[in-house]
């Protein structure tokens, strides 16, 4: 990623390969700022939906997310020559009532804004997975992080298509570890607030 | 009376939308540069560097500042001596369709029900109102809904008084915590009835930012309630800090003996809007 003037922080922060390398999940703590740089998966409101109705049928998944981060996403449509558009975190909660669904098949890693209920935050101790935040509101920003964009089910879903990107430094905070740590609440009870 | 082209509107109202979607508006680039000078939290300082560089490649690149391109409310205030040649709603809507498809938009408006995309981020949510005069004065506000989910109203007891009211404020942004996206501008409509309440509150959001109600106790109000929520210290992304509002806005209309509503609508840091008059 080049940026005109990028903050200081964005060279400090520690780099992590995606998928995940065994061990690495385990290693992330509630607060570490973290880059990424490999591939991931996106879905949001309706493309949930849409997995939950395949899992209902008994059907597989269009992907397998074992191992997999899934970020919370709906993009702007590219202009002619981009890659992607504005691809900023939507709001996880919205997300809650399916994704433990997700981590009992493997999923390792989702990314959003916000926080997590206690029966998503319950189900990632079980099941050794992490929430990211990403920065809301930094959709411009980040599409520069995203060096490749396919469609990969749904594509009539438009934004809410799955896609899997590629990514290359692409900065966030890790909210919740596995350990049962939860960043959010860590700020509000004036655990960390140091940094 | 003065006559005004249909056409005119639908080609004003597809710019402003187009702009107002990856250019954010001098008022809140120096809201975040002055939340960004008197941060504290040293991450919340750089995620507010960040933000302002996020808008500059947006504005640049014409890359929307936030992927949410929102649902689009209007807000017309029609002069009573223009006469429109064509049809009012159907121009608008038509600019909003163009501007949405040319500027490269998202579209994220679907059927309450079916939840299927109406593929044109139509309709958009149209407030009319008649003022004396011959122009037309338009207002976009592409309302990004991690905000607007945030939002809340309640029908208070004439008795809760303005401590009650504050309070109920205050814990409607502290409850949303790191949703909403802060820096949030929170608008605020107190009295009138149950939907005027919300219309102030969600036409308070287009008052420049950080200007005061001309009522002073109304304003000291705006101040004090900023106050209170930035002492939280949920900060910026809800990562820590004293930046978790931009700014109260707060409007009034008188109310029932009886009643006293309170609506408050959350607004993300990417607030973005655009005026045009005709």
């Amino acid at each position: 990623m080049s940026l005109p003037n990028p903050p200081a922080m964005m060279d400090q922060l520690q780099e992590v390969k995606i998928p995940f390398a065994a061990g690495v999940v385990e290693s992330l703590q509630a607060g570490d700022l973290i880059s990424l740089t490999g591939t991931l998966f996106t879905g949001r409101d309706q493309t949930h939906r849409r997995m939950m109705a395949l899992l209902d049928e008994g059907a597989d998944l269009p992907v397998d997310l074992a191992g997999q981060l899934l970020y919370y996403v709906g993009p702007s449509p590219a202009r002619p020559g981009q890659v992607i558009g504005a691809a900023g975190p939507t709001t996880s909660y919205r997300m809650d009532v399916y994704t433990p669904r997700l981590l009992e098949l493997g999923l390792m890693a989702t990314m959003g804004k916000g926080s997590r209920s206690q029966t998503v935050r319950e189900a990632m101790v079980r099941h050794k997975a992490v929430y990211l935040a990403a920065f809301g509101g930094a959709g411009a920003l980040l599409s520069k992080c995203i060096i490749a964009a396919e469609v990969v089910a749904f594509a009539d879903a438009g934004p809410e298509a799955l896609f899997k990107f590629t990514v290359e430094k692409f900065p966030a905070v890790v909210i919740n570890d596995v350990q049962g740590s939860d960043y959010y609440e860590m700020v509000k009870t004036g655990k960390d607030v140091s940094r | 009376m003065r006559d005004i082209e249909a056409a005119l509107i639908t080609e004003a109202v597809k710019k402003i939308t187009m702009e107002a979607g990856v250019r954010l508006e001098p008022d809140i680039l120096e809201g975040l540069v002055s939340a960004r000078d008197s941060e504290t939290s040293g991450l919340a300082k750089n995620i507010l560097e960040l933000l302002l560089v996020n808008a500059d490649i947006a504005a640049r690149e014409k890359i929307p500042v936030c992927q949410d391109t929102g649902v689009a409310v209007v807000f017309i205030e029609l002069g009573q001596d223009v006469h429109i040649n064509g049809d009012l709603g159907e121009a608008v809507q038509q600019g909003i369709q163009a501007g949405y498809q040319e500027g490269y938009l998202r579209k994220s408006v679907c059927d309450p029900i079916t939840r299927v995309n109406t593929g044109t981020n139509t309709p958009a949510v149209i407030h009319i109102e008649l003022v004396p005069g011959e122009q037309i004065r338009i207002s976009v506000l592409p309302k990004g809904c991690g905000s607007e989910n945030m939002s809340g109203l309640t029908m208070l007891p004439p008795s809760s008084g303005i401590s009650g009211m504050k309070d109920f404020v205050v814990r409607q942004v502290v409850n949303a915590g790191p949703n909403p996206c802060p820096p949030l501008l929170i608008g605020v409509g107190m009295g009138g009835t149950f939907e005027k309440a919300a219309l102030l509150a969600k036409k308070a959001l287009i008052r420049p930012l950080g200007k005061h109600h001309s009522r002073p106790d109304v304003a000291a109000l705006e101040e004090e309630i900023l106050t209170r929520i930035n002492e939280q210290g949920q900060g910026v992304q809800g990562l820590g800090g004293n930046n978790t509002a931009l700014a109260v806005h707060i409007d009034l209309f008188p109310s029932h003996i009886a009643s006293l509503p309170v609506a408050v609508n959350i607004q993300c840091h990417a607030h973005r809007h655009k005026e045009i008059v005709l």
